[in-house]
């Protein structure tokens, strides 16, 4: 992208008297600018994490006090769609650290392309989330108040008490995680465009790399409710 | 004496007239809206949260006419219910958590630190914007019907009284976002936007209260958060996570509400903490005696504070070693506050002690935390907490600490700062009589109700028994003499703006750089010249370019003449045209 | 100072907590005292000669800085072990205590005693050692009797319980202490501690309740359960309809927009299906745990609610379409 390089000149982060076109004028340096940013977001990722945490707890009580419906409940989840989705969403961590790496060596094609497929795969996990969830809502697996199993392997539920609680659990976390997905790949896509647009260079990628950082926090997220809900 | 070096290269003391100033470099509407100026930001949150203020506290005042009988005096129970139930919310959730730092943080804080705005000044828009839609949300809440459930939103009566609940929650969410916002952006500036020589030993203390405040805004907001969802998803889906009738536990949410409740209490007071060490510092020009451990204490607490939520549970239904664990938790926390206090007291001394409207109430602050601090040790005892809890001497504890405390450093912060901010200064002999009228009328107000609560008045009742009348009326008639003060300070504070006389750069003597490096009137960005920290903050031993080269040179009466910018930094970087 | 403080002390706990309450409050007002005079004379002492004024610092003391750590360390330390010592003792329930059921439900509380009988006012025998087993029919409420220094949440999902042991016959106050909506602060009884014999005496009379008249057995049962915090005899507003003239009327709307007559299996479906139908104008508050009444309690209700009506009965055709029980 002969561009990019036409916008971004500044050869050495000393010179002060330079202003590269993201410098923001409060920053006396890209780096300062850079390490802003990423602690920023590491902030951002500490309450994101707070966030889920409240909600693992609820877990943990419930869990606690109603052990054998979770244990029934959790059987009537599809373990193997479970599983492809940790797969498929491994494998999209794995393409948005391909990004960052091929954006820091200035190759910003192949960064376009993983930033693409790790779209696609967000895409695919977002596909296999929909048919998981149609499929519960057919046998009456409504979250909470709404719920009334029948048919299936879910008919026997019925007669577990608290089967609602862990169901509601399970719509609430798995629902926003999968808010977090989409954000997610709004996000991405509009990286990705502005990748394309030649916004990004071996001298500027601080989105890249953001973005990055968050979309490992989702895929760590879900590392922790797929053993938690489906497994165990 | 003090003309003979005006002619420097930076201020004049009439710049503000001429020269370009963050107030007059543009003055449209969409500037101000628009603006990502962290100056501007703090001014805007000051006239938003001054409005929220007059509403909620206007809603006090009806409470306290209501309770001038023991009847029904002038409203329905339902009524009441909604109005301390609203008092509460708004108080607590969008006047004192985001106060000190949305307003005196956001402007004082980057001069503070010699950084020309806050690490990211779009996202410090944004967090307004946020508070405004949660402010929105909040006025929805009112439109559809209130909100009785006092500002707890205890499960399961808060699943089901219909009205405002759903609105009101999802307003915390969202206000709940402004604060996580300020709070970042605080923390990555302290960390990054320092200027050269500004070390973490050298940073001036309203900074270390604004940073642990920031870590704990960072680490507890996002469990009310998410505590709201749930509570919105338990009344909308019925998920039963919250309400025994569908197997869920109350306790829980008693829980998740006090691990951001309690901590937030502490986002409320450590940054009243630092204004305090500001005003005592230069209200009697001597170094903060043990700087250290009233910067490091404040980290304590902000730790600490994550440990202790259970001692609001002690009657409520959790097990006795809980309660015993938290209690014994909450004694330690007590120490780092009561170390502050030994040590601003200890500041005084041999000190040259000036006393300003700011400092009468510094001292009051430290009368009243005083209180609130031994009525919040009384109330962690165990065995007392269980006749104590719920009653008056709850409301009146938490009042010493939030308003006596919290509020009345605000206070103190906001004439301190008025200076700077509006360019006017106030008028001293008002400030004064207002200060003190803040201080009677508090007193007259909350002491009372410490009594009724030892007596067992229980709190959150819009009636009560005959014989707790006369400590009610004394308490209303504290609330009367509070409020003209109030407005007093409201007064005075609206007509300097205009009449007031035109403020110089450094009126107190102070000795952080948004005094001695930074116009009368700020320039839009802060300085003209990076500055060059050579000395700790309160050094005014070694703080030559305030007072001249001697004792005794400068003239502190008049304010003091206006001091050189202090050397700059070596690598200049170059201003924007 | 402990009256000026406190109310009345009358059990044996409450010696043990007030004498702590007033350790603590003397302890705070010396170093109160301490401090603000300090500060005021530093004040005084130190206030500013001269303008530029610049004093010298002050070396800190690290001595004087480890002992006000050290000090209140220990005073809290001291007072945390002696609070602790006596909130276990509260909460370990002596075996041999006599058990009193306390039933609370938006606004109101109701005692039930061993042999089954029901009291909305709260007698106990002084000097035997009394627990309360508390829960609730619907939201979180407070039991809280200041005279006794006792106080503890009840909870809709579990049984929580205080216990204390009268020393002082005498009428004391009971208040809820947690908010519960719209009576909260009206949602208060009597304590009557009396001596043992007129204790036994009262049980004994207040256990014949099967020999009542149903009227009189529901007058009763009215007060006790709660009735006339939302219903009114009088035919005033409450949060609920008036029981004054209710009886009988072939009008009563219904918030679905139809009418229907009031007649007994009406007021029978009301008590035990509250949420069956509701009278226009009113929100669906009731609690449903009026279904545990039993049927002679409940006839008893229904002809104390007939007896505030003149209305002749309503022209009863055979099918009513009240729910089947």
């Amino acid at each position: 992208m002969a561009t990019d390089t036409d916008i971004a000149p500044a050869p050495t982060e000393t010179d002060h008297h330079d202003h590269p076109a993201h410098l923001q004028h409060h920053f006396v340096s890209s780096e300062q600018q850079f390490d802003s940013a990423k602690l920023g977001m590491w902030l951002f990722l500490i309450t994101e994490i707070l966030l889920f945490s409240a909600m693992f707890v609820a877990y943990a009580v419930y869990r606690q006090w109603h052990p054998e419906t979770f244990v029934a409940a959790s059987e009537t989840l599809n373990v193997t769609m479970g599983t492809i989705n940790t797969i498929v969403l491994l494998t999209s961590s794995l393409t948005v650290a391909l990004s960052i790496h091929y954006i820091q060596k200035d190759e910003v094609k192949k960064c376009i392309y993983n930033l693409g497929a790790t779209l696609v795969l967000a895409g695919g996990f977002m596909v296999i989330k929909y048919f998981e969830y149609t499929s519960k809502f057919e046998h009456g697996a409504y979250p909470g108040g709404m719920f009334d199993p029948h048919g299936g392997h879910y008919a026997q539920l019925a007669d577990v008490p608290f089967a609602s609680q862990f169901f509601s659990i399970y719509f609430v976390m798995t629902g926003i995680h999968g808010l977090h997905v989409i954000i997610g790949m709004a996000v991405i896509g509009w990286v990705a465009v502005r990748a394309w647009m030649g916004s990004f260079s071996s001298e500027y990628y601080t989105p890249v790399e953001l973005t990055g950082l968050y979309w490992h926090l989702v895929d760590i997220v879900w590392i922790f409710l797929f053993p938690m809900l489906y497994l165990i | 004496m003090s003309t003979d070096t005006q002619n420097t290269a930076v201020a004049q003391p009439d710049e503000h007239e001429e020269g370009e100033n963050y107030l007059n470099h543009e003055t449209s509407v969409w500037s101000w809206l628009s603006t990502k100026d962290h100056k501007r930001i703090g001014v805007l949150y000051c006239v938003t949260l001054a409005l929220v203020f007059l509403a909620a506290g206007v809603l006090a005042l009806v409470m306290r006419a209501e309770l001038s009988g023991p009847g029904e005096t002038m409203m329905a129970n339902d009524t009441y219910n909604q109005v301390f139930s609203m008092h509460g919310i708004m108080m607590v959730f969008l006047f004192l958590v985001p106060s000190i730092p949305a307003i005196l943080g956001n402007f004082v804080l980057p001069m503070q630190i010699g950084a020309k705005d806050v690490a990211f000044p779009r996202l410090n828009l944004a967090s307004w914007y946020v508070y405004l839609a949660g402010a929105t949300l909040t006025i929805m809440a009112l439109l559809w019907g209130g909100v009785d459930t006092g500002w707890t939103f205890y499960t399961p009566y808060s699943k089901t009284t219909g009205g405002g609940v759903l609105w009101m929650t999802s307003a915390i969410f969202v206000a709940g976002f402004a604060n996580i916002f300020t709070g970042l952006n605080f923390i990555v500036t302290i960390h990054k936007m320092r200027a050269p020589g500004m070390t973490w030993n050298r940073l001036p203390l309203f900074v270390w209260g604004m940073y642990a405040t920031s870590i704990v805004q960072v680490l507890a907001t996002p469990v009310i958060g998410i505590t709201m969802v749930l509570l919105i998803l338990e009344q909308v889906l019925q998920i039963g996570i919250f309400d025994p009738s569908l197997g869920g536990d109350p306790v829980l949410f008693q829980h998740f509400f006090w691990f951001y409740s309690h901590p937030a209490v502490y986002i409320m007071i450590l940054p009243a903490f630092g204004i305090m060490s500001e005003l005592i510092a230069t209200f009697s020009r001597s170094r903060i005696f043990g700087y250290r451990a009233i910067a490091l204490s404040s980290v304590a607490i902000a730790m600490l504070g994550f440990l202790v939520w259970g001692h609001h549970m002690f009657v409520s239904g959790q097990s006795v070693v809980s309660s015993i664990v938290f209690s014994l938790i909450t004694y330690l926390i007590g120490i780092p506050s009561g170390i502050k206090v030994f040590n601003w007291v200890a500041t005084l001394y041999k000190g040259s002690i000036w006393l300003q409207t700011p400092m009468i109430y510094a001292l009051s602050f430290l009368f009243l935390f005083s209180i609130g601090g031994f009525t919040g040790i009384m109330v962690g005892v165990l065995s007392v907490d269980v006749h104590l809890h719920d009653t008056y001497y709850i409301v009146s504890h938490f009042h010493y600490v939030m308003m006596g405390g919290t509020v009345v450093a605000l206070l103190g912060g906001m004439h301190y700062w008025w200076p700077k901010i509006t360019g006017r200064m106030y008028n001293e002999t008002l400030g004064k009589i207002a200060a003190f009228l803040v201080f009677v009328g508090f007193n007259l107000t909350f002491f009372p109700q410490l009594v009724l609560g030892a007596k067992g008045m229980p709190r959150r009742y819009a009636t009560y028994a005959d014989r707790f009348t006369d400590l009610h009326q004394l308490s209303t008639a504290g609330s009367g003499v509070l409020g003209v003060g109030l407005f007093l300070v409201l007064g005075y504070a609206l007509w300097s703006l205009k009449y007031g006389e035109k403020a110089p750069a450094n009126p107190w003597g102070a000795a952080t750089l948004e005094w001695t490096n930074v116009a009368a009137l700020p320039d839009p960005h802060n300085f003209k010249r990076t500055p060059l920290i050579t000395r700790g903050p309160y050094d005014f031993h070694l703080a030559d370019e305030v007072f001249g080269g001697g004792d005794g040179e400068a003239d502190g009466d008049q304010g003091l003449r206006v001091p050189d910018a202090a050397p700059a930094a070596p690598l200049e970087p170059s201003r924007d045209a | 100072m402990g009256d000026f403080w406190l109310p009345e002390a009358a059990s044996t706990i409450a010696p043990e907590v007030d004498s702590l309450f007033l350790f603590v409050t003397a302890v705070s007002a010396i170093l109160l005292v301490g401090v603000t005079g300090a500060m005021l004379y530093f004040v005084y002492r130190y206030r500013r000669q001269s303008p530029g004024e610049r004093p010298a610092p002050v070396e800190e003391s690290k001595l004087l800085e480890i002992s006000w750590i050290v000090i209140p360390t220990i005073l809290v330390l001291l007072v945390f072990n002696w609070g602790f010592k006596s909130y276990v003792k509260m909460h370990a329930v002596p075996s041999e205590a006599y058990e009193i059921r306390v039933e609370a439900q938006q606004w109101n509380f109701l005692f039930e005693y061993p042999n089954g009988v029901t009291s909305d006012t709260l007698y106990v025998p002084e000097g035997e050692k009394v627990k309360m087993r508390m829960s609730s029919a619907d939201v979180l409420h407070g039991f809280f009797i200041p005279a006794f220094r006792v106080k503890y949440d009840i909870l809709p999902n579990r049984y929580t319980s205080v216990w204390f042991e009268a020393t002082k016959e005498g009428d004391y106050d009971l208040f809820c202490t947690e908010y519960c909506g719209r009576n909260h602060s009206e949602m208060d009884k009597v304590v009557r501690v009396v001596s043992q014999d007129a204790f036994d005496n009262w049980l004994e009379e207040a256990g014949t309740s099967e020999d009542i008249p149903l009227p009189e057995l529901g007058k009763q049962l009215y007060s006790q359960r709660g009735c006339q915090g939302c219903h009114s005899l009088d035919g005033s507003e409450m949060v609920g309809p008036s029981f004054q003239g209710l009886y009988g009327r072939t009008d009563h709307e219904m918030s679905d927009g139809t009418t229907l007559a009031v007649d007994e299996n009406y007021l029978r479906e009301s008590i035990l299906k509250p949420e069956a139908r509701i009278v226009a104008g009113y929100d669906n508050l009731m609690p449903g745990s009026y279904s545990s009444l039993s049927e002679r309690q409940l006839t008893g209700l229904i002809e104390f609610i007939k007896e505030q009506s003149d209305k002749e009965p309503p022209a009863s055709d055979q099918g009513q379409t009240t729910a089947t029980n």
